[in-house]
């Protein structure tokens, strides 16, 4: 279970409107990288793992993309809370304005909703914690597209950065929890015969 | 005081008093302690879930957890609940700003 902190990760005070950023930062929200796909993924491919430091990584750090589900929604929340119906039409949000108005919607920045596609669960520890290593090297490459975009907006670039820095550390995390899941399937087995049953 | 500076300090005071001022900053102040604690905190538990033996970490854990605990019990009994498991003599969970929201701790 969890219990709710009613505080953010990381701090995000956003001055000034600007749906255009909003637009394309949704996708780490609902997108095949985002930070939703995240959390399901790691927290669904838990139950599966053989040792216990593979269960608690993918846990812990399913836990922390639920943080950072609620970072990357306050700022698509506080670019788009303000912004007049012309600013909406002028950044090409008029689409999303009919159907969700200015609602967070877990969908990509090419508008397509969110998908369970995108996770895998595979029945294979290996194969899982191969894909979340790639899943943390894509959402790291995401964000510096993002970093790119918003490039002349400190208050977005800020928590954007601390985000890309999250997925480096969970990579580092994940390549450790997958040599010891080798390590323990590579293991010798010793089947002994007990006499006395 | 402009109304887009008063909306920026968040919190439900007027910070057009120079008391109130005082403590906005101190709240900010303590919670970005907080924060930053919980930081570690999170950081070290996905280390340790690697490195378990690791004695240097898990000390380290240990102060920051301590730290963090006093901490947050003197702010929840100023500022309010942070979670919905610190008891209230009055339903204090509704009264401060979300996090979402611009203008947040």
């Amino acid at each position: 279970m969890w219990t709710y902190n009613k505080m953010l990760q990381y701090p995000i005070n956003i001055k000034c409107t600007d749906p255009k950023l909003a637009k394309v930062i949704i996708s780490q929200y609902g997108g095949p990288d985002g930070e939703l796909a995240a959390s399901l993924r790691y927290l669904s491919q838990r139950f599966g793992m053989p040792d216990q430091k593979a269960k608690a990584i993918l846990n812990d750090i399913g836990t922390e993309e639920l943080a950072h589900l609620e970072m990357v929604g306050t700022i698509v929340h506080q670019l788009t809370k303000d912004a007049s119906i012309e600013e909406i039409e002028k950044a090409g949000l008029s689409a999303y304005y009919t159907d969700h108005g200015v609602d967070v919607y877990p969908q990509a920045a090419a508008g397509f909703p969110f998908n369970a596609g995108v996770l895998a669960c595979k029945g294979d520890p290996i194969a899982n914690l191969q894909e979340d290593l790639a899943a943390e090297q894509k959402a790291r490459a995401t964000y510096e597209k993002l970093i790119d975009l918003c490039r002349d907006n400190a208050d977005v670039l800020d928590p954007l950065r601390y985000l890309r820095e999250r997925e480096i550390v969970h990579f580092q995390r994940f390549g450790e929890a997958l040599r010891g899941v080798q390590d323990k399937l590579a293991e010798k087995k010793y089947y002994m015969n007990d006499n006395n049953c | 005081m402009s109304i887009e500076e008063n909306r920026n300090c968040g919190c439900n005071c007027m910070c057009n008093e120079e008391e109130n001022t005082v403590d906005c900053d101190m709240r900010r102040e303590m919670i970005q302690e907080i924060r930053c604690l919980e930081f570690g905190i999170t950081e070290l538990a996905l280390y340790l879930d690697t490195h378990p033996e690791d004695e240097k970490a898990l000390c380290l854990h240990r102060k920051y957890c301590k730290q963090v605990k006093d901490l947050k019990d003197k702010y929840q009994k100023v500022y309010g609940p942070l979670t919905i498991n610190y008891p209230c003599n009055k339903w204090r969970w509704l009264e401060e700003p979300w996090p979402w929201e611009r203008g947040n701790f």
